[in-house]
């Protein structure tokens, strides 16, 4: 099944936080090897050369690691995972805010329906 | 020499009528590329200018150095908007066919995706549905080693899931040593697969670029971009 991608972000950087999801949640595991770009690329439908520059990307942040001839790595560093899932969490309570402020609600009002939502569970 | 194909001024007239009008292009190595404009803008008229199967006008085009020639024709696997076999033809005829022609053609890559599709290679071109021929030769062209695929519009006439497969198929032959063109103008379905795209309108190049630096620089999808370029 293809990944799916919305329409005004990069999918590379799409494809990176897709698979530092699945890093987070433990479909790879710390130490783990990745499949390979080819695999990957044709998991997601794209092409190998956008997965490169996914992976790439990850490198960055140090969340996976190179190894020259035998391919990526999930990292054995829990801290970068932690700090991976904090900045996701971080980006999606921004995107939630901007969203409701939208609706003429104040942060307060948002919190506050957040928490009669929880109650109601 | 990092492109696989250049043309300067090029130039193809269909009896006076102009098909394309001073087209400068250069295809980078290595890339997946769309070939994207309306109908009637060129599309089919430059592929067949690469192929090697019209002459052009004026101008130049050139394949890995070359003219479009016997050279040119071994490296670059083409696939034509229809069919062209004759629907006699077996599918294992077919295979032959290939395997005599081109040299860089591997049976049984060929052989295997045909399976994969529970295409039997016993069975004549006329029994197969529309679709089914699409993918047999797709199959085919992307069973050669090719330095350039020539792609015209691979998933015109199938359903989404046979697209899909289309598309898979071309990512999972594509290599780093070969550049795939693809022209069509369902661009939403195939936009993911590209790295570069092509804009022509009137046969004129006029827009070349990266679909990520699109999507970086303007926030917009390549599909958006075309929406707004080619407004009626």
């Amino acid at each position: 099944m293809a990944w799916s991608f919305n329409n005004d972000k990069p999918i590379y950087l799409q494809i990176a936080e897709h698979i530092q999801i699945d890093i987070i949640n433990g479909k790879y595991v710390m130490g783990e090897k990745l499949p390979s770009i080819r695999e990957l690329a044709l998991d997601a439908s794209v092409n190998p050369n956008t997965m490169q520059k996914s992976l790439s990307e990850l490198e960055t942040s140090e969340i996976v690691i190179s190894q020259r001839t035998s391919g990526y790595f999930v990292t054995e560093n829990s801290e970068i995972i932690s700090v991976a899932r904090k900045t996701l969490a971080d980006n999606l309570i921004a995107d939630f805010f901007a969203k409701i402020t939208k609706l003429g609600y104040t942060t307060d009002e948002a919190i506050s329906l957040i928490l009669k939502e929880k109650q109601e569970r | 020499m990092d492109s696989i194909l250049e043309c300067q001024s090029l130039i193809k007239h269909y009896n006076g009528f102009p098909a394309l009008f001073n087209l400068n292009l250069s295809l980078p190595k290595g890339k997946i590329i769309g070939l994207l404009g309306p109908n009637g803008s060129g599309k089919t008229t430059f592929i067949k200018l690469a192929a090697g199967l019209l002459t052009p006008s004026s101008g130049v085009i050139t394949i890995d150095g070359k003219l479009p020639g016997v050279e040119t024709k071994a490296i670059v696997s083409y696939l034509p908007e229809r069919t062209y076999f004759s629907q006699w033809m077996k599918v294992a005829d077919l295979i032959d066919f290939f395997a005599d022609f081109y040299s860089d053609f591997d049976r049984n890559k060929a052989l295997e995706m045909l399976q994969r599709l529970d295409i039997t290679t016993d069975r004549a071109l006329k029994q197969l549905s529309k679709g089914t021929k699409e993918k047999v030769q797709l199959v085919l062209v992307m069973s050669r080693k090719a330095k350039l695929f020539l792609l015209d519009e691979p998933i015109g006439g199938v359903d989404p899931a046979a697209r899909d497969y289309i598309l898979d198929t071309i990512i999972s032959n594509y290599n780093e040593y070969s550049t795939i063109l693809i022209s069509t103008h369902l661009i939403y379905d195939i936009e993911k697969t590209l790295d570069e795209f092509i804009f022509i309108k009137s046969g004129e190049a006029f827009m070349q670029g990266s679909v990520d630096a699109v999507r970086e620089e303007k926030g917009k999808t390549i599909d958006q971009l075309f929406r707004e370029v080619f407004r009626c």
